[in-house]
């Protein structure tokens, strides 16, 4: 048999460079990282936990505590929030250095695949129909990538990531941006839910991803008239996760239908004002303490 | 990826790239010592694999503008949803391109939400050649040299 000398007896360069181009990609998110302080995750292993509010609502405490902050809406599927926030449809202008987020009130940067898309309107990928599942995966991975890198964030104190159920963007996060991300696992007080928190935040710990705590969402349902918190969801995940993975337990959010109500009209003043929102604004506090960010 | 001319026992180089616009990509190589060219084909399925990692095959030409990948691989999107700011960089050519009717409408027939992209990308190209007209030919030349699948 003829021998035939192999890639790496090939001294000439790779004229496609497919590595360096996938390392200047990299080098790209590093660069727009550099002055973030910390990229906070917010990660559960299931949907329908409050997630996206949280996020939004924890991030629009920051900026209101007089951080700079920005919100990530990762979840490019089903985006929610600009109108968690009120922001209206704008175009995004696009300069040299990447494209401008808009920015709300309180000066919070935002970042969704709601402000691309029409009112209504899936994300569709172009590509050949058969086989997407072969090259979905690496677009929306892309994507993501590039909303880390290609939006001009400028300098923040925290970016507040919004990821959509499961752990594979969390992973991807903690490879993207290895050195200032953390992860805040949520979960509602379901034993489902438990389970499936706690093998996102395994998933991330093992590649090293600090996670900074847990909060347990719809820990009950606050009363409209008493403000008395009663049963809602049967269960106790939040304090079941933070002994099995001794990790805090940082925040029990009531189920609060005036908080809701105010998402609803896109009123993060009256968010934060609710049961609700006045416990995520002590969580931002909480983290602040917890030195994230 | 490497290609190697076995006869010479050398690694080729790449020559040029196609794509027209089927979905399939063509990248020629060639033996700098016999001659040889050789073109690898890729059907529309590999060449997504490749363009979803937000590669170029062959090398990239054009530095990766703001998020690019998202732009020109939507389906549909925002009308209006980027609006390009003029480059304010000051090494940029002073030269005035023009596009002639049919470059004008072959333009507006690319989609709103990466049309700015495309446009600002075969300006680019026009004014770092001294192009003061931009035509259809020029638009297909640009897209082959760049490497612009889906744009």
């Amino acid at each position: 048999m003829r021998k035939i000398r192999t890639y790496a007896d090939l001294e000439g360069p790779d004229s496609s460079g497919l590595g360096d181009q996938l390392v200047l990609q990299r080098r790209r998110v590093d660069r727009r990282m550099k002055t973030v302080g910390t990229v906070l995750g917010v990660a559960s292993g299931k949907g329908g936990v409050g997630k996206s509010f949280v996020a939004a609502t924890l991030a629009s405490a920051f900026a209101h505590g007089g951080r700079s902050a920005g919100l990530l809406d990762a979840d490019l599927n089903g985006p929610t929030a600009p109108s968690l926030l009120g922001l209206p449809r704008r175009s995004l202008s696009v300069t040299e250095d990447g494209v401008v987020p808009p920015v709300d009130s309180a000066g919070l940067r935002v970042f969704s695949t709601d402000l691309l898309l029409e009112d209504g309107e899936p994300l569709r990928w172009r590509g050949p129909a058969a086989d997407g599942s072969l090259w979905l995966g690496a677009l929306e991975k892309g994507a993501f990538r590039e909303f880390l890198s290609d939006v001009s964030w400028g300098e923040l104190d925290v970016l507040v990531v919004d990821l959509p159920p499961g752990a594979q963007r969390l992973v991807e996060l903690a490879e993207l941006v290895p050195k200032r991300t953390r992860a805040l696992g949520l979960t509602i007080p379901t034993s489902a839910s438990k389970v499936a928190v706690a093998r996102s935040l395994r998933a991330a710990g093992d590649r090293g991803l600090p996670i900074a705590g847990l909060v347990e969402n719809m820990s009950g349902y606050a009363c409209g008239s008493c403000g008395d918190v009663g049963p809602l969801h049967p269960g106790d995940a939040g304090d079941a996760l933070a002994r099995e993975l001794g990790l805090p337990l940082l925040a029990r959010i009531p189920f609060d239908a005036e908080a809701g109500a105010c998402a609803e009209r896109g009123d993060m003043n009256g968010v934060l004002a609710s049961r609700a929102g006045r416990e995520i604004a002590a969580l931002a506090g909480r983290l602040e303490q917890e030195g994230a960010p | 990826m490497k290609f190697l001319c076995i006869d010479c026992d050398e690694q080729m180089s790449f020559g040029e790239r196609q794509l027209p616009g089927d979905g399939t990509l063509a990248a020629v190589f060639r033996c700098p010592a016999c001659g040889r060219e050789v073109a690898m084909l890729t059907n529309p399925m590999e060449t997504q694999v490749v363009s979803s990692l937000g590669i170029k095959i062959g090398g990239r030409e054009v530095p990766e503008q703001p998020l690019e990948l998202v732009r020109s691989s939507v389906d549909g999107g925002r009308d209006e949803a980027f609006a390009e700011q003029p480059a304010t960089s000051v090494t940029r050519e002073p030269l005035r391109v023009e596009w002639s009717e049919a470059a004008t409408r072959r333009l507006d027939a690319v989609p709103s939400f990466v049309r700015g992209m495309v446009k600002r990308i075969y300006a680019d190209y026009a004014k770092e050649r001294g192009i003061h007209e931009i035509t259809p030919e020029i638009m297909d030349r640009a897209r082959t040299e760049l490497g612009l699948e889906g744009m």
